[in-house]
């Protein structure tokens, strides 16, 4: 279980690298579904008997980060008529350079903190900061607002890999991973049914700077 | 009772999109808001029924906090039944709604004693609030929405790993996480001191963020400059004063394990950094309602600050979430009349407000005086209570900065408040603004009087009850179990 684990946490990174080096908007959101899709294994690999929260962080990862938020992505992506290319405020390469060292550094750190469960052997308080540093990464590096959405879900992922040492224990933790998904979805929806589009005619947040000192 | 207060404002917001006349709909509010005061005043008296079971629990620091926002809220729904009748062009459908669905999160932040509970409060809060700002419709709104939508979120998202590594550092050897604010408390020698200070930041930052504190203010300029004045005075007043229970939760459990020089020290910074910037900013400032949220950035700073003192001000602090709330609802209600009687904020175009508007123009002034902690108002007792504290505990540097600081902004301050209040008349404005018709009507004048009653009150004279509140919430901070 432990190996399966750790090889499904690894894949998890390597796409964080994936998301940051992929020039085309559409094949991100894709590598993020993925990612999201994987999470749903976590809880089941992590945990051994099946209760009632297991389950349901798994059905919500599956279900949300997988399949629901992705896919109003593509439509957003689709209806509001969004240019197809990333534009990130630093190149594809260097970003890919800053993501391999944000995960060296959530190695480091995690590395200092004293973990209090045995179970926690593996990679899952690592590749929880890094993944999450990463979602911050592409959240802050990339103009576009439906980019700045997925950066988001990636950030959002590695917060989930971190809830799953404690969903057994605190099952509201699901449901608190749930409703963060929702400001993901609040995000695109803003997106398609507002009006950015229509007020600024191009979804660029570079455009969104009347209001400054 | 504790589910009363969360679930009678959300049945309220529900009915409000029930109601189909955009004319009588505005008046749910002062309706809602009467009945949540009168709730509040009841539960305030009746300490049995304060405990609804181990996650909903209305403790001293709750009690503050529901009061203070349930009072702001009352003199805000009177203004916005008034300030709806002048906004008839356009559906108030949602903004009733979300204003009434935020008083119930609002309830549920201040009762809540479950960090879980807390956070999902304070998230759904965010949601809620985001339509506010939105009401205007302009571009320079939608900007301003997405701004705070997604500054905000990640605030909200820091905020939860935070908590997560919470309740990560309270598992040991077989002991389970947990989330309960007074299992953290009682076990809190015990935390893990690594994964504790961890969340202690994540949730500073986290919490500060919603809270406004430099440097994670940026949305708070435009959220508040572009919103109705009114937004402005739930924000400043509400939703940062709901933040910053949840920060005070946090600070509690950090204090309890022997953290609180690492917090104290975090803090002090946090506090003076965000009234250096806010002063930094509010000199030369044009627009006099983003000049309020910058004062709002300088107010949450002097909370921090206060709360990095420690012990000798913790009173100071806790008044000057009541004074400041109360000071920034007179001046954000006062700014919004004066925003639609000159149809623009710039002090470019506005001038002598005092003579087109004698009620809002001279309150607005007199906020102004009081919010810089200018003798008699309320704000002063609770920063000269801060600074006496500050000196009583020895720190005589954060003292004097804190001085210099309030010197910063009340001349950056005055600078905009004066152009816009008195001098110079409409007339020999560079540019002048067409004048809107607009004139001090009841609804839109009485809350700011009320309002400034109050904070007069509390700066002559603390009515014993409300001290007793006060110097509760104090003492329960200081020494939680």
């Amino acid at each position: 279980m432990l190996d399966l684990l750790n090889a499904v946490l690894v894949v998890v990174l390597v796409l964080n690298l994936f998301a940051l080096g992929t020039s085309r908007i559409l094949a991100v959101i894709r590598i993020v579904a993925v990612q999201g899709a994987l999470l749903g294994a976590l809880p089941l690999l992590m945990h051994d008997r099946l209760t009632l929260p297991v389950a349901a962080a798994a059905v919500a990862a599956v279900g949300l980060k997988g399949i629901a938020v992705p896919s109003i992505m593509m439509r957003a992506l689709r209806d509001a008529q969004i240019k197809r290319e990333v534009e990130p405020l630093i190149g594809l390469l260097p970003s890919i350079v800053l993501g391999a060292l944000a995960t060296g550094l959530a190695l480091l750190v995690s590395g200092q903190l004293q973990l209090s469960d045995s179970r926690t052997s593996t990679l899952i308080v690592p590749a929880s900061i890094s993944t999450a540093l990463v979602g911050f990464l592409l959240l802050t590096t990339r103009y576009t607002a439906i980019n700045q959405a997925v950066g988001y879900l990636v950030l959002e992922n590695g917060i989930f890999i971190f809830g799953m040492l404690l969903v057994e224990a605190i099952p509201l933790v699901v449901e608190m991973g749930i409703l963060l998904d929702l400001l993901v979805g609040v995000f695109v929806i803003a997106i398609i049914a507002n009006h950015i589009n229509r007020a600024f005619s191009s979804m660029d947040t570079r455009r969104l700077v009347s209001l400054k000192e | 009772m504790a589910l009363v207060f969360v679930f009678f404002p959300i049945l309220m917001a529900a009915l409000a999109l029930a109601i189909p006349s955009n004319r009588a709909r505005p008046w749910i509010l002062p309706i809602a808001a009467t009945t949540h005061t009168g709730m509040t005043v009841f539960i305030l008296a009746r300490p049995d029924l304060q405990r609804f079971s181990p996650w909903l629990v209305l403790d001293p620091l709750g009690r503050i906090i529901l009061l203070v926002v349930s009072a702001l809220f009352l003199f805000c729904s009177v203004y916005a039944a008034g300030y709806l009748k002048y906004r008839q062009e356009r559906s108030n459908r949602l903004f009733c709604a979300c204003l009434l669905a935020f008083l119930g999160l609002m309830g549920l932040v201040a009762w809540s004693h479950h960090l879980g509970l807390l956070w999902v409060a304070i998230e759904a809060t965010t949601l809620v609030t985001a339509p506010l700002i939105y009401f205007n419709r302009t571009a320079r709104s939608i900007e301003a929405t997405w701004k705070y939508l997604l500054v905000g979120s990640v605030g909200i998202a820091l905020a939860l790993l935070g908590t997560f590594f919470l309740a990560y550092s309270s598992m040991g050897e077989g002991r389970q996480p947990s989330l309960l604010l007074e299992e953290l408390l009682s076990g809190a020698p015990a935390l893990s001191k690594g994964w504790l200070r961890a969340a202690f930041i994540l949730l500073l930052v986290g919490y500060g963020t919603k809270m406004g504190l430099a440097p994670m203010h940026t949305w708070k300029p435009d959220a508040y400059g572009e919103s109705p004045g009114l937004i402005g005075a739930i924000f400043a007043g509400g939703v940062t004063s709901c933040a910053f229970l949840a920060f005070l939760r946090v600070y509690q459990i950090c204090a309890a394990s022997g953290e609180g020089v690492f917090a104290s020290r975090l803090l002090l910074f946090m506090g003076l950094f965000s009234m250096a910037v806010a002063g930094l900013f509010m000199a030369g400032q044009r627009d006099f309602k983003r000049m309020l949220a910058y004062s709002s950035v300088e107010h949450m700073g002097i909370l921090m600050l206060g709360l990095g003192i420690g012990e000798p001000a913790l009173y100071g602090t806790i008044l000057h979430v009541a004074t400041s709330a109360a000071t920034k609802g007179l001046l954000f209600l006062s700014a919004g009349n004066i925003h639609r009687a000159y149809a623009s904020k710039s002090t470019d175009q506005v001038g002598g407000a005092i003579r087109r508007l004698p009620i809002s123009g001279s309150l607005f002034l007199a906020g102004f005086l009081a919010i810089t902690g200018s003798p008699p108002f309320g704000p002063f007792i609770s920063e000269f209570a801060i600074l006496n504290g500050a000196f009583a505990a020895g720190r005589f540097l954060v003292a004097g900065l804190f001085l210099a600081f309030l010197l910063v902004v009340f001349i950056g301050m005055g600078r905009t408040v004066l152009k816009v209040t008195l001098g110079r008349s409409p007339a020999a404005v560079p540019s002048p603004a067409e004048d809107s018709g607009y004139r001090d009507g009841f609804l839109t004048a009485a809350p700011i009087v009320a309002l400034m009653a109050l904070v007069l009150l509390l700066g002559l004279y603390i009515p014993a009850p409300l001290g007793g509140l006060i110097s509760d919430a104090a003492k329960y901070l200081g020494a939680p179990i």
